[in-house]
């Protein structure tokens, strides 16, 4: 009891000093705390991903498309229960600001291949009827206002020109982690237009969406599939929808880790700030401290007084900068719009927010602490605080 | 149990010598003298006569170079760190010159510091420490911090911190020297009451010699070597 009484008393003995370093511990744990939820962002869609989807494209690059024609001979390969496709669109909504994917999908397959899009049948149906119909995610509808009936006009930068699109569905997410950022529209659509400026890219898609019986086996029908069209104009790479995934994060693998590292720095600086704090207050409460051991009491115990201060600096801070991380990320969230399909704090970066701050806290009291408990009573007893 | 006739402090060539960068500079040569139970003795002498040094040395929170110490019978030149925390907390109470109570505890809570190493009961402690206070006069006191008290009323609760316990000796460290006349005289007078009505051992350092009256004997130290004639 005395021993937390005295650990609370000396916390607040400078009241200031303490308060500008819990101020900075809010700070670091926040920042540190949004840093990792970006993080966590860049890799949500690898997160999210089903261990029986396989994502089919050229072997060359993802930029070149694939003959439609190799929709069927995939369905007929064992092990495979069904095969859609998606391009990538990349149309302009009023401005570049304003990102959000869109795919021109096989309306009548694609959904089947995500069970987490949660779509009303009414929806589903209106948005299968109409060919210029388009379906978007709730976070889509939610940043830009768009309501069903409403008209999206896009401007196309792949697919040039003005595109027009009726919003007749909009899908919510099966779970938290699920992406509803999203637009949809049929590629049939697309591909008539095109077809009329005789595209290349007419008849073409951009990847195959492969579902398979047993996730087990997606090497194997990976390989089947690639051996299919090897010798072909268009050979091509079938991985884990994670893989193919992952492989959108490692091309901005530089941008994550510099995240990273900038988030393990703002700890380390908040480290030092704290380590100092306390390096301070231990060198002023020396000759306590030697008073303390020439009444009896052991270094273990003021050990404890330090250690103890220190986290419970530590643990002030954390407490209010995870607090503060939930409101700040939601306005940050709002801030990017779609940028980021999934921005969510997760329980895991709550976790490394608190295990930052208590080793911070331990940290930054081990060399006072041995100080403390090394002093030689009559040196500490001589000391001026 | 004390046996009064066996000195409580007995000191044998004791020496002592502290490391000044290359130089080994000597601060007590071949001190010898007892100490008896109930004994009131002031050590005096000049600044750097080795006398604070000698009063560390019979507290236990130094370590002679050489040399015998023992006090109630114990020879503390031979304690472990370990040891000799536990053995002070059970024989020493400490008196110091600039009182060194802690600022963020009470009266009550500082003078009841000590006992928190002792298996009493909160109750106990209680008692104990109102007993105490009230010895010094300071029960109206109990609940102020020490920033709330005049330098005499600090004395008087670190005083009250240092027989607590019930030591074996106190020791006091210019017990006096932080103090107007008026206030000073109240603690010689408090230190005195301490040693005739409770039999407590007092070994006082001191530069005054109007506070040196008050106790029973004077050994005084030059250079670092007891005084013979003291």
């Amino acid at each position: 009891m005395h021993f937390l009484k005295l650990i609370l008393r000396n916390t607040l003995r400078h009241t200031l000093r303490t308060g500008l370093t819990v101020l900075g511990l809010v700070v670091a744990i926040l920042a540190f705390g949004l840093l990792r939820t970006v993080v966590d962002a860049w890799y949500s869609g690898a997160e999210s991903a089903s261990s029986t989807r396989l994502v089919t494209r050229n072997a060359i690059s993802l930029v070149f498309p694939l003959p439609i024609n190799y929709q069927e001979r995939i369905r007929r390969i064992e092990g495979v229960t069904a095969v859609s496709h998606a391009s990538w669109f990349g149309g302009v909504y009023v401005t570049e600001k304003n990102f959000f994917p869109q795919f021109a999908v096989d309306a009548k397959t694609y959904f089947d291949l995500y069970p987490e899009y949660l779509i009303s049948p009414d929806e589903m149906k209106a948005f299968g009827a109409d060919r210029k119909g388009c379906m978007i995610g709730r976070k889509v509808a939610n940043t830009y206002g768009f309501k069903i009936g409403d008209t999206v006009p896009l401007r196309g930068t792949i697919y040039s020109g003005a595109w027009s699109f009726t919003v007749r569905a909009i899908y919510d997410g099966a779970e938290a982690g699920t992406d509803t950022s999203q637009f949809f529209f049929h590629w049939d659509y697309l591909n008539e237009t095109i077809k009329k400026a005789a595209s290349r890219r007419t008849d073409h898609v951009g990847v195959y969406v492969i579902e398979i019986s047993d996730a087990d086996r997606a090497a194997e029908i990976s390989t089947e599939v690639d051996a299919m069209f090897r010798n072909s104009l268009a050979e091509t790479l079938t991985e884990t929808e994670k893989a193919f995934q992952l492989g959108f994060v490692s091309m901005t693998e530089a941008i994550v880790v510099a995240i990273r590292i900038v988030s393990f720095v703002v700890i380390f600086i908040i480290l030092a700030v704290m380590a100092n704090t306390m390096a301070m207050t231990a060198r002023e409460r020396i000759r306590e401290y030697a008073m303390l051991k020439a009444l009896g009491f052991g270094p273990r115990f003021l050990a404890g007084l330090i250690y103890g201060e220190s986290l419970a600096i530590a643990l002030t801070g954390a407490a209010v900068g995870i607090l503060l991380t939930f409101p700040v990320a939601d306005k940050f969230s709002k801030q990017v719009g779609t940028l980021f399909p999934v921005f969510g704090v997760s329980v895991e970066t709550v976790y490394m927010q608190a295990a930052a701050a208590i080793a911070v806290g331990i940290a930054a009291a081990v060399l006072p602490a041995l100080r403390a408990a090394r002093v030689p009573i009559v040196e500490g007893l001589r000391s001026i605080g | 149990m004390e046996n009064l006739s066996e000195p409580i402090v007995q000191i044998r060539h004791l020496t002592k010598s502290y490391r000044r960068g290359e130089q080994l500079v000597p601060v007590l040569t071949n001190i010898s003298f007892d100490i008896i139970s109930s004994e009131f003795i002031a050590l005096m002498g000049p600044s750097g006569s080795g006398k604070s040094t000698l009063l560390n040395l019979i507290a236990g929170i130094d370590k002679p170079d050489s040399g015998s110490l023992k006090v109630n019978g114990t020879d503390i030149a031979t304690l472990s760190e370990a040891d000799l925390a536990d053995w002070r907390a059970a024989n020493v109470g400490f008196i110091f010159q600039f009182y060194n109570l802690m600022p963020v505890l009470t009266a009550f809570e500082n003078v009841e510091l000590p006992l928190l190493l002792t298996r009493l009961s909160r109750s106990q402690r209680r008692e104990r420490v109102e007993l105490a206070l009230s010895m010094v006069g300071l029960t109206d006191r109990m609940e102020h911090y020490p920033s709330e008290l005049s330098g005499g009323q600090q004395q008087r609760v670190a005083i009250a911190r240092a027989f607590i316990t019930d030591p074996v000796i106190l020791v006091a460290d210019e017990p006096t020297g932080d103090l107007d006349r008026a206030s000073a005289d109240e603690i010689l007078s408090m230190l005195e009451r301490l040693n005739s009505e409770m039999g407590k051992t007092i070994i006082m350092v001191t530069h005054d010699p109007h506070a040196a009256k008050s106790a029973h004997s004077i050994r005084h130290l030059e250079k670092g070597e007891l005084d013979v004639r003291s």
